[in-house]
């Protein structure tokens, strides 16, 4: 089963496995993993499930949909390696993969 | 004071269709929502989405769903109170007591908290020195626009509302639009007469720039804004305007003496009531084993809750369970004509 590891605004690392076809957001929740709200429950309308992809793995992620990146606009300190997480879905190539949380969702 | 026998707290999808199982049964209800419209995170969230799961209704929008379930629930006549919130609930003998921040009081014996994810507030500015400038130099909506007369007015935000708004105060302001990137999501057409107004120079548009600070002690004074590869620019202004949408806050309903878990509510999915009696969660706010966050399972919570609400609100009667294709008093309620 890959794994993601999820990292804190200051630094603390999580490392879950994850099925693959969920999602990250879900892979976080499941593991009650803190920094992820996912409050509209994955419907790409609420944007509290951001996260920061390290460079190295964000040319691995499926292209970002044009819609996501609008919604990321209302996301706390988007950044260039800004995702939602509920829009990343574990396969086997992201066995590793790293996202880290901003300080806050909302 | 308003009596009632139940009072529903959010009127999105579910809350409305507790309306109409509360109505059938024959209890009146009075339903209370932060937002300024009936339709919940169907009209705030995804008005012009389609839905597809909604049983015998192949696709329909947010705003469609809420406006179908508007019409069913006419017949009840339920009073809407929109733009409040619950703030407090205390219990009095068998009654609840609710308060909302306008200072409405209401009383029943039975609340259905339909609340989803909490009521919609504005994302605000999270730059520390931004609260001390909130409703006097630094607003997240406009409520009369006459304050910014000619003014220097910076906005920021990417969507309808930066956009409409830029476009209105550029009539008598000097207006600086701000985005963190260089495309725009709002209409086209509206995106086209913001370009046009930037060539006549109404408009400053800056992309792909973030509000980096804010200047002044009392009064603010200016802002600094920071492109994407680190320059800084200041920029003199009166007012801030910031469109970053709506976040669901769970509120005031945490500190109710319910028992939350993950910022939901667990309840008896007999009754779907909560740790206290009288007090009903339903919807995507509450969970059990099993709990499917979709618009039909919080009907089917809202069916059950609306029985379980009959027995405190008339407790000398006998509910009888009745089809509403053959119901005579059904019939009568709906406002049928034989």
């Amino acid at each position: 089963m890959p794994k993601i590891t999820y990292i804190t605004h200051d630094g603390e690392k999580n490392t879950v496995e994850v099925p693959t076809g969920l999602s990250v957001m879900e892979g976080a929740l499941q593991n009650n993993i803190k920094g992820i709200d996912a409050d509209c429950g994955g419907s790409m309308a609420c944007a509290t499930c951001h996260v920061y992809v390290s460079e190295n793995w964000l040319n691995k992620l499926e292209k970002i949909h044009e819609a996501e990146v609008d919604m990321l606009d209302m996301a706390h300190e988007p950044k260039k390696n800004s995702r939602l997480s509920c829009q990343i879905v574990v396969s086997n190539n992201l066995d590793g993969l790293e996202v880290t949380t901003p300080i806050k969702q909302s | 004071m308003i009596k009632t026998d139940a009072i529903i707290i959010g009127a999105g999808p579910t809350g409305l269709f507790a309306v109409h199982q509360l109505g059938i049964i024959g209890l009146k209800c009075e339903i209370i929502d932060n937002l300024d419209r009936a339709g919940g995170q169907c009209i705030e969230l995804y008005p012009d989405k389609p839905i597809y799961d909604i049983p015998a209704i192949p696709e329909c929008t947010g705003e469609e769903l809420t406006n179908g379930l508007l019409k069913q629930v006419a017949p009840f006549k339920a009073n809407f109170h929109l733009n409040q919130r619950v703030e407090e609930i205390k219990q009095e003998n068998n009654l609840w007591i609710l308060k909302t921040n306008k200072g409405n009081v209401f009383s029943a014996p039975n609340v259905i908290i339909a609340g989803g994810v909490g009521s919609f507030e504005p994302r605000k500015l999270t730059l520390k020195e931004a609260k001390k400038f909130e409703g006097s130099q630094i607003f997240y909506s406009v409520a009369n626009k006459n304050i910014f007369k000619n003014k220097k007015i910076s906005i920021f935000g990417g969507g309808d509302s930066a956009l409409d708004w830029a476009l209105e105060l550029s009539k008598t302001n000097e207006v600086t639009l701000i985005h963190r990137r260089s495309e725009f999501r709002g209409a086209a057409h509206t995106l086209n007469e913001v370009k046009q107004k930037e060539k006549e120079g109404k408009i400053l548009i800056k992309t792909p720039y973030n509000l980096n600070s804010i200047e002044g002690d009392k009064i603010m004074e200016g802002i600094e804004i920071k492109h994407e590869d680190g320059k800084l620019e200041k920029i003199k202004t009166d007012y801030i305007l910031s469109f970053f949408g709506l976040i669901m806050k769970l509120g005031p309903i945490a500190e109710w003496g319910l028992n939350i878990d993950k910022k939901t509510i667990p309840v008896n999915t007999e009754t779907f009531q909560t740790n206290k009696e009288g007090i009903f969660a339903i919807g995507d706010i509450c969970t059990y084993p099993g709990k499917l966050k979709l618009i039909l399972s919080g009907f089917h919570e809202g069916a059950l809750a609306a029985r379980a609400c009959f027995k405190r609100a008339k407790p000398n009667e006998t509910y009888r369970f009745e089809f509403t294709t053959a119901s005579k008093n059904i019939h009568d309620r709906l406002g049928l004509k034989k």
